[in-house]
């Protein structure tokens, strides 16, 4: 055997075993879905646990199209490979999932894998709905399976080169998924259990609030520090920082509050959180909001170090020109001093969504305005202006370095260029 | 060639009319006396909306924002849904409602419905008279030939819309005009199903189009400016239209809706 042939053989032997090892991880944990499982009439209760958790999950959001039947799929999820549009979840036999069994339900859930045997796309977030139970699963399968079927035939994703292909993505999951259902945590009490359930499992909230890679993997599965949304630039921000939105020092009804109402005496949500509010948590009972709650509360602090203070303008045309503006399209409802007006429009000094580093969401929320979530606890909500508009590049920095600058607030300035990039990627 | 003969004219347009009223509108503004002070009512929670669409939705001056105040709460909440639904697209509008609750938008829609503020005089046509007087003939009698009904069919004899659902055609600019019907004529803005207003306007060629922007918005303001409370009797002859509409949605909440003048 020359040198040439040996090389080759290494080669392929290499090759032969990465595939077998990448193989291998993507059908770990995987039951076989043939064996079939005794199909009891599904009671009331369970659709209506199951319906409950569908909730959690906030399924219907991303599987129902603009203005289309709920569930029936077709809404196309942005992501920086392309477009993953949502699947057809209606038990219609033949474009929904009528002809699946709980198992193939279960093996979606778990291991991310579709009825016929195709990876799906991490854009549904099994790497989090993996952690939940079969019993769960079962209870959403008879809830899905109890809704009117609508024809609606999947659509082909829209994937570049080579993020298209079924290899490419076993190699991803080979890198950043792993299956495996939560495990409770015995030192810690049973509300604690229930909340890391639910917020790592159904509730997924790592898939923004857990900073991606270039490859949109996680590589600290649930760290929950903080990522820049793919595509929206929004900032799912910190969960664990004191000075992003860690919650560690709030009373916990407030926190209750906030997944409730979508506002409370220490913050209120807007932009894609408020969808989450208004589809999902302001639904869920108090005791599995306590739950989280109490798990968000007891999240290990990161970044306990403050920011360094960013160095202050002071005096100077700019500063003349900010503090009128600010005096001119702010004031009225936040208030000379910053201190907003407390049930209705937030205070701006000492407000961590105005002073945190990542400056995606202040700049969006005064471009483009926008409600807080119309909720039982808070039905009539008041609301932002956009001022898309009204303020130009300049202008807008120079009012948002004004609110991150004054009434104690220490934040870095924001510059034109910022706005500039965030006005662009809105296309307005 | 008549400058009006197509959309292309907008930016003289917008130089034309619009700058000054705009530099008009500002100048209002800020000689008016301090903001009004905080209140919990509808009016305050309609700020996001009249900051594009002017004080108390009297409609900004660029044209492209138009007049919410004394729309049919019906027309308006449809309006509202379909920017939610994808019947209508603009982002800024789609994004800034989605959280809101169907009660809530209605609750948006009949405030502006039962505000009475006064209309702005027209601005004089410029088309040529011909141009005006075939927008007349079709506004006012449409075009049995081509089974086009005649605009006040629906719009109301006085053109001020029919209530619930019906907006009226008078005090909108013609750019705005235009760019709705074009709208619907390209299939970027619908209606509930069935979307009578497509059938309609499927049948209207660009320059019918034109003429009817280009006369309906000179045309100056009745006395009255609410929507009739029912449609006109049908001219001999014309058939019926079937328009689909959101169903109302329970009301929100014990806060009564008030009117502020």
């Amino acid at each position: 055997m020359n040198k040439l042939s040996k090389f080759t053989l290494a080669v392929v032997v290499l090759a032969a075993g990465a595939s077998a090892l990448v193989w291998a991880l993507n059908v770990r944990d995987e039951i076989d879905v043939t064996v079939p499982v005794a199909a009891a009439a599904p009671s009331e209760s369970l659709v209506a646990r199951g319906a409950y958790l569908a909730r959690a999950g906030n399924c219907q959001a991303c599987h129902t199209a603009q203005g289309g039947p709920a569930y029936a799929g077709g809404r196309g999820i942005a992501t920086p490979f392309g477009t993953v549009f949502t699947s057809n979840l209606t038990p219609h036999e033949k474009t929904g999932i009528g002809s699946w069994s709980p198992s193939h339900f279960w093996r979606a859930m778990h291991n991310g894998r579709s009825k016929d045997g195709r990876l799906l796309y991490p854009a549904f977030p099994y790497t989090s709905y993996t952690q939940v139970t079969r019993e769960d699963s079962d209870a959403l399968y008879a809830y899905l399976r109890s809704l009117p079927p609508v024809a609606a035939p999947n659509q082909p994703h829209t994937l570049r080169f080579p993020y298209q292909s079924q290899a490419a993505l076993a190699v991803w999951r080979a890198l950043f998924f792993s299956p495996g259902v939560y495990e409770a945590d015995s030192a810690r009490s049973a509300e604690w259990n229930r909340g890391a359930y639910l917020v790592k499992g159904l509730g997924h909230c790592a898939a923004c609030h857990t900073a991606r890679n270039a490859l949109g993997g996680s590589e600290r599965s649930l760290d929950l520090a903080g990522g820049l949304i793919p595509m929206q630039n929004w900032y799912a921000p910190s969960l664990t920082s004191p000075y992003e939105a860690g919650v560690a020092d709030w009373d916990k009804q407030h926190i209750v509050s906030l997944l409730k109402n979508g506002v409370s005496p220490r913050a209120s949500v807007t932009g894609p959180m408020a969808e989450v509010v208004q589809r999902s948590t302001q639904y869920l009972s108090d005791a599995d909001l306590g739950a989280m709650a109490q798990f968000l509360k007891e999240l290990p602090a990161s970044h306990t170090a403050a920011p360094e203070p960013a160095a202050i303008r002071t005096g100077g045309e700019s500063v003349e020109r900010a503090t009128k503006l600010y005096e001119q399209h702010c004031a009225q409802c936040h208030g000379a001093g910053g201190e907003g007006i407390p049930n209705a429009y937030p205070a701006l000094a000492g407000n961590r969504a105005v002073t945190m580093g990542e400056a995606s969401n202040l700049v969006q929320i005064v471009l483009n305005g926008g409600y807080a979530p119309a909720t039982e606890g808070n039905p009539r909500p008041f609301g932002m202006p956009p001022f898309v508009l009204v303020l130009d590049d300049t202008d807008m920095a120079l009012v948002l370095t004004h609110v991150r600058q004054s009434w104690g607030n220490r934040a870095s300035e924001i510059t034109p260029l910022e706005v500039n990039r965030i006005r662009a990627s809105t296309g307005r | 060639m008549q400058e009006t003969r197509s959309g292309h004219s907008w930016r003289r347009t917008l130089a034309r009319y619009a700058l000054p009223a705009a530099l008009a509108w500002a100048a209002a503004g800020s000689a008016a006396a301090a903001p009004p002070p905080f209140e919990d009512s509808i009016a305050q929670r309609a700020m996001a909306c009249t900051a594009c669409h002017g004080p108390q939705g009297r409609a900004a001056p660029d044209g492209y924002y138009p007049r919410l105040a004394g729309k049919p709460a019906g027309y308006l909440y449809n309006q509202l849904l379909n920017f939610r639904d994808g019947r209508r697209h603009y982002g800024l509008m789609t994004q800034l409602i989605e959280p809101l609750s169907d009660a809530y938008l209605m609750e948006i829609a009949t405030y502006f419905s039962q505000l009475e503020v006064p209309y702005p005089a027209p601005l004089p046509a410029t088309a040529s008279p011909e141009v005006l007087s075939h927008g007349r003939k079709l506004v006012l009698e449409g075009d049995p030939a081509r089974q086009l009904p005649a605009c006040v069919q629906c719009h109301g004899q006085a053109m001020t819309g029919v209530a619930p659902g019906i907006p009226g055609l008078l005090g909108l600019p013609r750019d705005y005009l235009n760019a709705q019907l074009g709208a619907w004529k390209a299939g970027q803005r619908r209606a509930h199903a069935p979307d009578c207003m497509k059938e309609v306007v499927a049948r209207l060629s660009l320059e019918d189009i034109n003429a009817v922007a280009s006369w309906a918005a000179a045309q100056p303001l009745p006395a009255s400016t609410k929507p009739a409370a029912s449609l006109p009797p049908p001219r001999p002859g014309a058939t019926a239209i079937t328009c689909g509409s959101a169903t109302a949605p329970a009301a929100t909440t014990a806060v009564p809706v008030k009117a502020q003048k």
